[in-house]
């Protein structure tokens, strides 16, 4: 088995598979939710964004492939929990839907500030498709902000529902702002923007959004991270054998 | 939950120019919301440039015993229609 997580000579590569990791995972836990969301208009939504991320991982496994990476069948089904180089709150299971509200309004105010900046990346490629997901991730937020203000100025089962799952995610947020060693030579290339400088600009628009829905701003400093080095939670290998389960089983069919 | 929430009728205009066309309807907790599921479920295929939600609640609809009163009093009036009149000689458009 190999480990080579960006072992690739070129780190664009691991840089984008990093990338794909995160929309890939992101995308299978919204997925998993299809058929269970709370009414019908809501599940359309809800399968809408996971295909917006599923889309978005397959242009990225495919930007690692032109670059000298593998195919994306390979990347996504072929690879054990720590190949997988996405970050630790993308694979996070959803104990209700508060929590998959408070996740995806996190990490889409981080989209939001992301992938602008990488539209206007040296590689080409990587800046093509940071175009289409910054449209997304803008549609991503509007949804996200108004799960917050329903639930957190809600029901006061929803509000303490609500908070409870922000609470419980808060530590997984830091690593978005983590700039990897595979990262940071990227970023000095002007290829990746520098995740850090997003922490003060997204902590002030998630504070704005969470006091509008008089939800209180997490403070604990708790935090985790490995994801980028393949460390992962335990919740991973059990996604992972359950959406690789079929090609693993019966490589290479068609249907 | 379904039950309720309000229902929205959606109205979406296909191309620049043309009118906002009634399509369906939708439920949602709010204006906003229906908006946004209205994109979800009813622009997915780049059918539309414009989204109109409206409060189903709020349209004032004529009834079905309305019609004799509403629209059958137009049945002998010809004159409202264009084609009752003959062009006269040397009008090129009417």
């Amino acid at each position: 088995m190999s480990h080579d997580r960006g072992g690739e000579a070129d780190p664009r590569i691991g840089a984008a598979v990093a990338l794909a990791d995160d929309a890939l995972v992101l995308g299978h836990r919204l997925s998993e939710w299809c058929g269970k969301a709370p009414f019908l208009e809501e599940d359309l939504a809800m399968a809408n964004t996971a295909l917006d991320f599923l889309g978005r991982a397959r242009l990225l496994y495919g930007c690692a492939e032109r670059l000298g990476g593998r195919n994306e069948d390979e990347y996504a089904y072929l690879r054990d929990a720590p190949e997988f180089t996405n970050l630790l709150i993308y694979e996070l299971p959803d104990a209700d839907f508060a929590a998959v509200c408070a996740r995806q309004f996190l990490v889409d105010a981080f989209d939001v500030l992301y992938f602008p900046q990488l539209a206007a990346s040296a590689e080409t490629g990587l800046a093509e498709i940071a175009r289409k997901a910054a449209k997304e991730a803008a549609y991503h937020r509007r949804h996200s902000s108004q799960w917050m203000l329903q639930l957190g100025d809600g029901t006061a089962d929803s509000h303490e529902r609500l908070q409870a799952a922000l609470d419980d995610v808060w530590g997984y947020h830091w690593e978005l702002f983590d700039n990897s060693p595979l990262e940071r030579p990227l970023i000095a290339a002007g290829i990746l923007p520098d995740r850090q400088a997003l922490r003060d600009p997204w902590q002030e628009a998630v504070a704005a959004t969470l006091a509008q829905a008089t939800l209180r701003l997490p403070s604990s400093k708790w935090r985790v991270d490995g994801g980028r080095a393949g460390i992962h939670t335990e919740h991973l290998g059990f996604m992972l054998a359950e959406m690789q389960h079929l090609p693993r089983a019966y490589p290479g069919g068609r249907w | 939950m379904a039950e309720i929430l309000p229902l929205y009728e959606v109205f979406v205009r296909a191309r620049r120019g043309l009118e906002h066309r009634h399509v369906g309807s939708l439920r949602a907790q709010t204006a906003e919301m229906a908006l946004q599921y209205a994109r979800e479920i009813y622009t997915r295929r780049q059918e539309g440039q414009s989204l109109w939600v409206v409060r189903s609640t709020d349209i004032t609809a004529s009834q079905e015993e309305d019609a004799p009163a509403f629209f059958d009093p137009a049945d002998d009036k010809p004159y409202r229609q264009a084609t009752y009149y003959q062009l006269p000689e040397g009008v090129k458009n009417l």
